[in-house]
């Protein structure tokens, strides 16, 4: 079950893949996949395995199947690094190729991949940040700006406390006018919300939509707990 | 032929200090002289160190030569620095030429390279250390020239993750230094054989190349279960109500060892001792999460006789010999009788009287397991778990550490692992896979081989690709995989210990806590260090607790209580409390039937319980308990986690279970046993340990230290994605084999079942039974995932509505 939000007057939803879907615009988000993370190691030497991009375009693929939207925003750091385009089984190239192909694709820049990736298979038009009637999205969310951004970057994860234990998870945030996506990415790791990094662009409170078993549900800021 | 005397330097030695060697110590020269390995099985205190260096000290004596003679392995550090201050004793007195030197992880690194260079003619040492040593290209030049390993408390090493690294590496010096002997100083124990096969050259156990030597045994112990003049509490592990008597036992001898379980319980005996004692006895803390400096200098008022008493949990159990130990009290039960004997004999330093010791069980269910522990004490029966194949990801580290030293070939060094008796039955294919993993991950999605770690030369030997790996192996060596622990800072002061961030999480500022010995006051996270300060009282202090500080109750044991509990008539022998405890759970609830099995289920603290008393053991209980959970699930039962002890299994869960027939049938063994315990909690921990001991994740990265939160963090993700995408990979086997031998024990799961089959009595209950009452304080809980996750969620969020959060949040406009 997700959860309904709203950001700037517009509608959306907050899916427990942790994409993001704007019904009216036929339109995804999903924000840091970090494509290639597992072979960036490798190549450093800690052979993690080699399938993180393989898991991560499954998910992307499956909401894509079940949304069918005209539309994919990816946030940034799509892909863990430039080589990631030069490492990725071609396989995976081509699954990726595909699903580029079939829709309007959009790869956002993020700090990652600050530059679109040569020679690749795959399509998709490339921006530093893009608006789309009442939303603006970028990487990165700015710190005067606010009203109106979808963005990515921080990772975000949080965790509450119930009768039975504590529940932690990957976490939307969003103060209703801006609002932060969670990784998508298999390998991409958490960041604690409560961070002054996360809080600090939400001056006046935030909710967390936290991402459970299956369900996605929205916490105060003051009701989470550090993770 | 007559045993050979001692030579007269010696003889003169022991005549010297009034002392007449031992026959075992006779028997341990005569056999070095053969040249054959030696297990020497005798209890603490029985002069088994000496004996251990003996033959060396008159070898060298005889021979001078130049280079490593003689290598001693300790599992602690703290033990090879004691031995080596003991050692110097004879060889001062005698005036032997003889240099005997210490290395550990606290060795500057300018002795340790001289030790390289120059190494002495005795080296105490470490598993880790050796292992850290087998890995430069001069190991070959170093161990050429070695002529006895001696191997101490080799019955704690044994069946640990750190016994497997040290059999491999003693599988290295064979091949390194094949005339090198082993000798082998372990306590009493069940199965000999499997010290003796250890300890063989070939890893099988063979009389003729193993000399088995017994020490004398000591004068039987007297054991006593404290008979306190209190109610036995029907719960609780701590034993408060005793404090008072343990505190009058400590006054009434010299020096008393206060053993513990867990720290939690060393706390808070500490604390309870303290609160009473108006006579300021020295009493001190040690337990495995204070500050090194901290235990070093309990250690040391110890043995200098400063302290009246120490309570200590199983930091405690190994080695450091004290002079006089007056008395044990084992506070909790014993969970086995070889590690009760193992602490009994602490104070076992003058082995003709007989040592001295008194069990203080901490509630009435402990009662039973204390009265089982005596009995079988006093029928010198013992705890013995067959031995288990070694660790898959030991192996990775050992193969990588081989590359290190050199370049190798893989027919032998296959050869040579299965010489190791952990690995005597190692297959070619697992090996094989093992090799390929070192190499490049060994994925099915044969990914990296542009970035391996291993390269083959002309020769098709391996060699480690390149040298940042030497340094990254270097730094990760070993098998110790901590939990996450932060420091904790006193103001801005000392550090005091680190405890488990999981127990970091849980607290809010203000909140009070017991650690060290003092009652803190949560102030917040610094980074990674938790700052508090000293708390001025009031309220429930909370107390740390450990996952790892659990000690597992023997087989053995659980079926002398089991045995105990279903004979009404011995019920007489146990303490009235006791036996008025049994009469109440036959009162308010049943008890359990000797062929069938009891489940109660009772509503605490808004969830359902299940208590099952089953017996099985606590490895078939932790098997059970997951089925049981997954069955749950699909009933749509919500469970929340389980716990399992020796005698019982309870569950959790938000529904309560009714279908008893359908939960406990024997086809819930067919359900996909394999895909529901690779989700749990227990299965992701396991991996995580085996993927930083086979190299996978580093524990450090040269010149950059990782915290080990992103070490917890990456394993689970990198499970969840290894076991969709590649569920045979090698460290997949291993996180099995390992949860395996702790976890499943399905054949007596299947017997049970067979058993209980529509012999199952379900009591349904107000509120918890008498003899539920333990289970439910038991540690070491497994959380279950599912979508109870989601129903916990829900019932927060809706709680939360006031607050206008369930629905879309309240348009906006932009400013």
């Amino acid at each position: 079950m997700s959860a309904e939000l709203i950001v700037n007057g517009v509608r959306l939803i907050a899916d427990p893949s942790g994409a993001l879907i704007w019904p009216d615009a036929a339109t995804i988000a999903v924000a840091d996949l970090h494509l290639e993370k597992g072979s960036a190691y490798a190549q450093k030497g800690t052979l993690l395995p080699p399938y993180d991009s393989r898991a991560t375009l499954n998910s992307l693929a499956a909401i894509i199947e079940r949304e069918q939207p005209r539309r994919v925003i990816c946030l940034g750091d799509s892909f863990h690094d430039l080589g990631a385009a030069q490492r990725i089984d071609p396989s995976d190239a081509a699954r990726l190729a595909g699903l580029t192909n079939a829709v309007e694709w959009i790869w956002v820049l993020g700090n990652h991949d600050p530059a679109p990736p040569r020679g690749a298979p795959w399509t998709g038009r490339i921006e530093t940040s893009l608006t789309l009637s009442a939303l603006t999205f970028r990487h990165e969310a700015e710190p005067q700006g606010g009203a109106s951004e979808i963005s990515g970057h921080f990772h975000p994860k949080t965790a509450i406390r119930t009768r039975a234990r504590r529940v932690t998870g990957r976490c939307f945030v969003s103060d209703g006018r801006r609002l932060i996506l969670p990784a998508f990415g298999a390998y991409a790791g958490g960041f604690d919300a409560l961070d002054p990094a996360i809080s600090g662009l939400f001056r006046r409170g935030f909710q967390a939509y936290l991402i459970g078993w299956t369900t996605v549900r929205a916490f105060p800021r003051d009701s989470l707990s550090p993770i | 032929m007559p045993p050979p005397a001692l030579p007269p330097a010696f003889a003169d030695w022991f005549a010297r200090r009034g002392w007449a060697p031992h026959r075992h110590q006779i028997e341990r020269i005569a056999a070095a002289r053969a040249g054959v390995s030696a297990l020497l099985i005798a209890p603490t205190g029985g002069g088994k160190t000496l004996a251990g260096f003996l033959p060396s000290l008159i070898d060298l004596a005889e021979r001078p030569t130049a280079g490593l003679h003689t290598l001693y392995i300790s599992p602690l550090k703290a033990l090879a620095v004691d031995i080596h201050r003991n050692l110097e004793t004879p060889i001062a007195e005698m005036g032997l030429a003889v240099r005997a030197e210490t290395r550990t992880g606290d060795t500057p690194q300018t002795k340790r390279q001289r030790q390289r260079a120059r190494p002495p003619h005795i080296l105490m040492t470490t598993p880790e250390s050796l292992a850290l040593l087998l890995s430069y290209d001069d190991a070959p030049e170093l161990f050429a020239g070695l002529g006895c390993v001696i191997v101490d408390e080799l019955h704690a090493l044994t069946g640990t993750k750190r016994g497997e690294l040290l059999s491999l590496g003693l599988a290295r010096l064979g091949g390194l230094a094949p005339q090198c002997r082993r000798v082998g100083l372990s306590a009493t124990v069940a199965r000999p054989e499997t010290l003796r096969a250890w300890l063989s050259p070939t890893g099988r156990d063979d009389l003729d190349r193993v000399r088995q030597i017994m020490g004398r045994s000591g004068a039987p112990a007297r054991v006593d279960i404290l008979e306190t003049r209190e109610r036995t509490p029907w719960s609780g592990h701590m034993a408060v109500h005793a404090m008072a008597e343990v505190y009058e036992a400590i006054g009434r001898h010299g020096t008393t060892l206060v053993f513990v379980n867990t720290r939690a319980q060393a706390e808070l005996v500490f604390q309870a001792l303290w609160r009473m004692n108006h006579d300021n006895l020295p009493i001190a803390l040690h337990h495995g999460s204070l500050a090194v400096e901290q235990r070093r200098k309990v250690e040391a008022a110890m043995a200098s006789g400063r302290l009246r008493a120490v309570v200590a949990t199983s930091s405690l159990d190994l080695g450091v010999d004290w002079a006089a130990i007056d008395l044990v009290i084992q506070v909790g039960a014993p969970k086995g009788a070889s590690r009760l004997i193992q602490r009994i004999g602490r104070a076992n330093h003058r082995p003709d009287e007989p040592s001295h010791a008194i069990l203080v069980p901490a509630n009435r269910f402990e009662v039973l397991e204390c009265r089982a522990a005596l009995d079988a004490v006093r029928a010198g029966t013992l705890d013995g778990d067959p031995p288990r194949a070694g660790g898959l990801d030991v192996l990775a580290q050992h193969v990588m550490g081989t590359a290190c030293a050199g370049s190798f070939d893989a027919d032998a060094l296959y050869d040579e692992v299965t010489r190791a008796a952990p690995y005597a039955d190692l297959s070619r294919r697992d090996f094989n896979d093992v090799v390929a993993f070192v190499a490049t991950g060994g994925y099915a999605l044969g990914a990296y081989e542009r970035w391996k770690r291993l390269a083959r030369d002309e020769a098709r030997r391996y060699r480690v690709a390149a040298s940042h790996f030497l340094r990254s192996y270097r730094m990760n060596i070993g098998t110790i995989v901590e939990a996450v622990t932060l420091k904790v800072r006193l103001g801005r002061g000392r550090i005091l210990g680190e405890i488990e961030e999981y127990f970091v999480q849980g607290l809010v500022p203000g909140d009070t806590f017991i650690f060290a010995g003092e009652l803190l006051c949560y102030e917040g996270l610094r980074e990674t260090v938790v700052q508090v300060s000293r708390a001025k009282g009031g309220g429930e202090p909370k107390v740390p607790a450990y996952a790892g500080g659990r000690l597992p109750l023997s087989t053995h044991l659980a079926q002398r209580v089991r045995a105990l509990l279903a004979d009404r008539r011995r019920w007489n022998d146990l303490p009235l409390p006791v036996e008025e405890w049994l009469k109440l759970q036959a009162h308010f609830s049943v008890m359990p039937p000797e062929n069938g099995l009891l489940v109660e289920t009772f509503p605490r603290g808004n969830k359902e319980f299940l208590v099952a008393y089953c017996f099985e053991g606590r490895n078939a209980h932790q098997t059970l308990g997951m089925l049981l959970t997954s069955r749950m699930e699909r009933a749509g039962l919500s469970p929340l986690g389980f716990v399992a002890t020796d005698y019982v299994l309870a569950t959790w869960s938000l529904k309560p279970a009714r279908d008893f027939d359908m939960l406990f049938d024997q086809d819930v063994l067919g359900d996909d046993l394999e895909a529901w315990m690779a989700e749990s909690s227990l299965l992701k921990r396991a991996f995580r340990n085996v993927a930083v001991i086979a190299g996978l994740i580093e524990r450090r990265h040269p010149g950059e230290e990782k915290t080990r939160r992103q070490v917890t963090f990456n394993s689970d993700l990198i499970y969840d994605v290894l076991r969709k995408h590649d569920p045979n990979h090698i460290l997949l086997r291993a996180t099995w084999a390992d949860a395996a031998s702790g976890l499943i024990d399905l054949q007596r799961l299947a017997d049970m079942l067979a058993r209980v089959k529509g012999r199952i009595r379900h009591q349904r209950l107000d509120r918890i039974s008498p003899l539920a009452v333990p289970i439910l304080l038991e540690i070491g809980r497994e959380s279950v995932a599912g979508d109870a996750v989601d129903t916990l969620m829900a019932e927060e969020a809706d709680a939360l509505i006031a607050e206008a959060t369930s629905g879309p949040s309240a348009p906006e406009l932009p400013l």
